[in-house]
């Protein structure tokens, strides 16, 4: 299966990257080894900062001008590409080697359209004229899956989903013909239901196509699914490497284990503390919040209407979470931001604890707004860079005029304390701050009202998977033993799975099936669900039936 | 689209009746009025009969309460008569068509060397890779904005009229006239251009479609003009529809350094003899240029970036 003879198509050896920042040069990549044979997907695999990306960039020398390649070479057809010259990389860059960017809602021209991006590089390479580029071009587009080719090639990167954005990045990708395909991480920003339909698009065009691909991905679920070895990195250097499989049942290096037990998809349910005796205030399975026949229209040009939201009816109860999920644009988030009455809606009816409060104004939705509270995707931009974190943290309690200086300084440490932070964390700024500690910061800054409710927006994916699961322990365990509600809303179902009692499935702005999370994932009932649970990636990693794991979900 | 360039529209003549509303309550203020100055001069030569003036101010209708001046004035200016020039007893319009001419050849003239040159500047210092050659280019636009006008001007005449010989130092004297005023007046507005454009490009050289470029294999003169300049030309063009009302005013320095005649000397004079129908109309005519050349600025853009047109009508999409 090695095949030790053969020569590998690409042979990364002892690279080392840094990047010279105002006063000091940072180590990114220490000697990294790495090689991908013809027609392999290898899948590189870390958390972010771990030189993943930095690596598969070095391979095409796309680096920042503040970095540099300090040692090893990167062979590929024979040739060293860290030794070419700017006008020779030319030659192999988007010929031989394609690259598929991480976040395609930014990697295309916003000013061209699809059809003249995908055809420039084939007239780069003097693969196409003038006259024969734009039917390449549909073509192109064509094998990489992309709906109505011809119309698309005419349209601009704004007119198309996210998805079909990426298949365009593909189409220019793959329209040369290349023999490497570095990819990376080209789903992390999809839905999961579109990341499954692309990367298998991309692996079976690959297949086919014979083109080896190097994957980045900190999701090992994906890595496990595609890639038929893996080389994990960690701080700079690839700690292991080997079949996908091996790494999987039988990692070898502390850090890969670490990384195995944190990604939501491979692991079913984890034994959480369970809600302990019911607490003061509430009974867990009071109503807190009910929602009837919410709809929400948006304004279009020339007097139409879309409606985003159609006919939506929720029942939160305290100490519980109620997991709302979707593809984005199904409506979830709309139907949160009207509970919470931050959008008005259309019509409908929002009961919270007992008081009707869809027309509330003035202080009666002051009162609302200092028990609903609500946590952000994106904690890079959730917190106010120019406030320190006391200040974050104390913001509410000054909003609503709650104590005085002292005692907020002191809540503001207690609730650290809380959300696991050092109470020197007051001092700092959200900059000096890492993802995972940020969204620890805002879930502070939502709980320093003492809140009945808590929506939750997304609030691990925008974060690596090892620190995804630290935020929603920490999410179980401040729910524990409180009468806390929290509305919990994702895409994904596998995380998911590790934090709600109830889940409803949302669709085009409407609910197409709800119930306890157990019987969700056991027994799915609508298509559109199944369709939710399949796509989530590990499948083929996962021992034994998706349900035979799910014996322990919070009940 | 077509709601867009309405609603542009739109905006331009609400901007033109603003500009002349303002104008005709500022002059307004002013204590005196033209008559009493036109009397004022008169009165050196000889006596000036009371009642003369106040059938003068009468004929002006200077006697009649504000409002109904204005809405004379403005259903007036409506049919594009501004009334005579106090001072010359010639119809503003034909004062100020006399003089436009020359003042549209100095402002484009000045207008088309400071995008070019500021553009130049611009794409220069953000192409090239030496470090020192980038910083000294960087340097030049702070030093362009920070240097006056008139003396910028009066360099220039000293050095390439009396020392070198090689251009006319005043007047309206053909193409080789215009020479040493067009470029007085395109160095600050050109340095603000190169400034916000070298901006925008190393902005947009950052952006991750520059570098899915790269990966296709494009070289850095077509990443620099294909891909990047067209997507950081926008806030550039915006900056300039507004310099161009910094031309115009400039133009009344330009004017007087290089005794060149011109808009700006006529409203020079006009101010200073308080002849309020030709300020009038110098000031409605200056808004007039400045709407339209932010129409076409408004108009260009959906050209540049197709975003804006698909934004144009549309307050806001649904999450």
């Amino acid at each position: 299966m090695t095949g030790a003879q053969e020569t590998p198509l690409l042979d990364v050896a002892g690279l080392t990257v840094s990047y010279l920042t105002r006063n000091e040069r940072v180590h990114a990549v220490r000697g990294a080894d790495l090689d991908v044979r013809a027609g392999e997907i290898v899948a590189l695999v870390g958390e972010s900062g771990s030189g993943k990306s930095t690596t598969a960039h070095a391979v095409l020398r796309l680096l920042a001008p503040n970095a540099s390649i300090d040692a090893g070479t990167v062979r590929f057809g024979g040739r060293d590409l860290a030794a070419l010259s700017e006008r020779e990389l030319r030659t192999v860059r988007g010929a031989r080697i394609g690259l598929v960017p991480q976040d395609p809602g930014v990697a295309l021209n916003p000013v061209k359209r699809i059809g003249e991006q995908v055809a420039e590089v084939l007239r780069l390479h003097g693969l196409a004229t003038r006259r024969t580029a734009p039917a390449a071009a549909v073509e192109a587009l064509e094998r990489a899956g992309m709906p109505e080719p011809g119309v698309r090639a005419r349209q601009y990167p704004h007119e198309l989903s996210g998805g079909m954005r990426q298949r365009a990045l593909i189409a220019v990708a793959i329209a040369a013909g290349p023999q490497l395909i570095v990819a990376d991480e080209p789903t992390s920003a999809l839905d999961v239901t579109v990341q499954r339909r692309i990367l298998d698009h991309l692996q079976h065009l690959t297949e086919e196509l014979g083109t080896a691909v190097l994957l980045v991905t900190h999701d090992l679920g994906v890595a496990a699914d595609r890639a038929a070895r893996i080389a994990v990195m960690s701080q700079g250097r690839v700690v292991e490497s080997g079949p996908a499989r091996r790494i999987i049942e039988d990692p070898q290096d502390a850090y890969t284990r670490r990384l195995l037990d944190s990604a939501p998809s491979l692991t079913a349910v984890r034994a959480r503390p369970r809600p302990a005796a019911p607490a003061e205030p509430g009974e867990p399975g009071d109503v807190l919040v009910t929602a009837e026949h919410l709809v929400k229209d948006f304004p279009l040009p020339r007097g139409r209407t879309v409606r985003a939201v159609d006919d939506v009816g929720l029942t939160l109860h305290r100490g519980r979470t109620l997991a709302l999920v979707g593809e984005s644009g199904s409506g979830k988030s709309t139907t949160a931001r009207m509970i919470l009455r931050l959008v008005p809606p259309t019509s409908g009816r929002i009961v919270f604890d007992g008081e009707d409060v869809t027309a509330a104004t003035g202080a009666a939705l002051r009162r609302l707004r200092r028990r609903a509270q609500l946590v952000y995707q994106n904690p890079y931009a959730s917190l106010d860079p120019r406030f320190s974190i006391g200040e974050v943290i104390t913001e509410p309690l000054r909003a609503f005029r709650v104590g005085d200086r002292a005692s907020r300084t002191a809540r503001a440490r207690e609730l650290l304390d809380r959300v696991a932070l050092p109470a020197a964390t007051l001092e700092r700024r959200p900059a000096e701050l890492s993802g995972g500690q940020r969204q620890r910061v805002a879930v502070a800054r939502a709980l320093a009202l003492e809140p009945d409710l808590v929506v939750c927006d997304e609030p691990v994916s925008a974060l690596d998977v090892s620190v995804q699961a630290q935020v929603l322990d920490l999410l179980a365990e401040l729910q524990d033993g409180t009468g806390l509600a929290y509305l919990f809303i994702s895409h994904d179902l596998a995380v998911v799975r590790q934090i709600a009692h109830r889940v409803a499935v949302m669709r085009a702005g409407r609910i197409v099936e709800t119930g306890p999370t157990g019987a969700i994932f056991a027994d799915p009932a609508h298509d559109y669900t199944r369709e939710l649970l399949a796509a989530i990636p590990g499948g083929d990693a996962r021992i034994g039936a998706p349900g035979a794991r799910l014996l322990e979900e919070r009940t | 689209m077509g709601r867009y360039v309405a609603l542009r529209l739109a905006q331009a003549a609400g901007v033109l009746w603003a500009a002349y509303t303002v104008s005709f309550l500022v002059l307004d203020l002013l204590p005196g009025d033209p008559v009493s100055a036109m009397a004022g001069a008169a009165a050196d030569q000889a006596g000036v009969d009371p009642a003369q003036i106040a059938r003068l101010r009468s004929e002006y209708g200077f006697d009649d309460p504000v409002p109904v001046q204005y809405v004379h004035y403005l259903g007036r200016a409506l049919r594009g008569d501004f009334g005579d020039s106090v001072a010359s007893g010639r119809p503003v319009t034909s004062v100020i068509g006399d003089a436009l001419p020359s003042t549209l050849q100095l402002v484009a003239a000045g207008l088309a060397l400071a995008v070019l040159c500021g553009g130049g500047l611009a794409l220069a210092a953000t192409y090239t890779a030496r470090r020192w050659l980038r910083q000294l280019l960087l340097s030049l636009p702070p030093l362009g904005v920070s240097v006056p006008t008139f003396w910028a001007g009066l360099m220039l005449v000293e050095v390439f009229s009396f020392r070198a010989r090689l251009l006319p130092a005043f007047g309206n004297g053909g193409p080789r006239g215009l020479i040493l005023p067009a470029v007085t007046l395109a160095i600050p507005t050109g340095a603000v251009v190169a400034q916000v454009l070298a901006k925008s490009l190393l902005t947009t050289l950052d952006e991750p479609y520059v570098q899915t470029a790269r990966a296709k294999g494009a070289g850095r003169p077509r990443i620099h003009l294909r891909h990047a300049l067209r997507n950081a030309s926008l806030p550039a063009l915006t900056v300039v529809g507004v310099l161009v009302g910094q031309l115009i005013a400039n133009s009344v320095v330009i004017e007087t350094v290089f005794s060149r005649n011109g808009l700006g000397r006529v409203t020079a004079s006009a101010v200073s003899a308080q002849d309020i129908p030709l300020v009038q109309g110098v000031v409605v005519l200056g808004s007039l240029v400045f709407v339209l050349v932010n129409l076409i600025v408004d108009l260009v853009y959906p050209l540049l970036d197709p975003r804006i047109a698909a934004a144009g009508g549309r307050r806001w999409r649904p999450a």
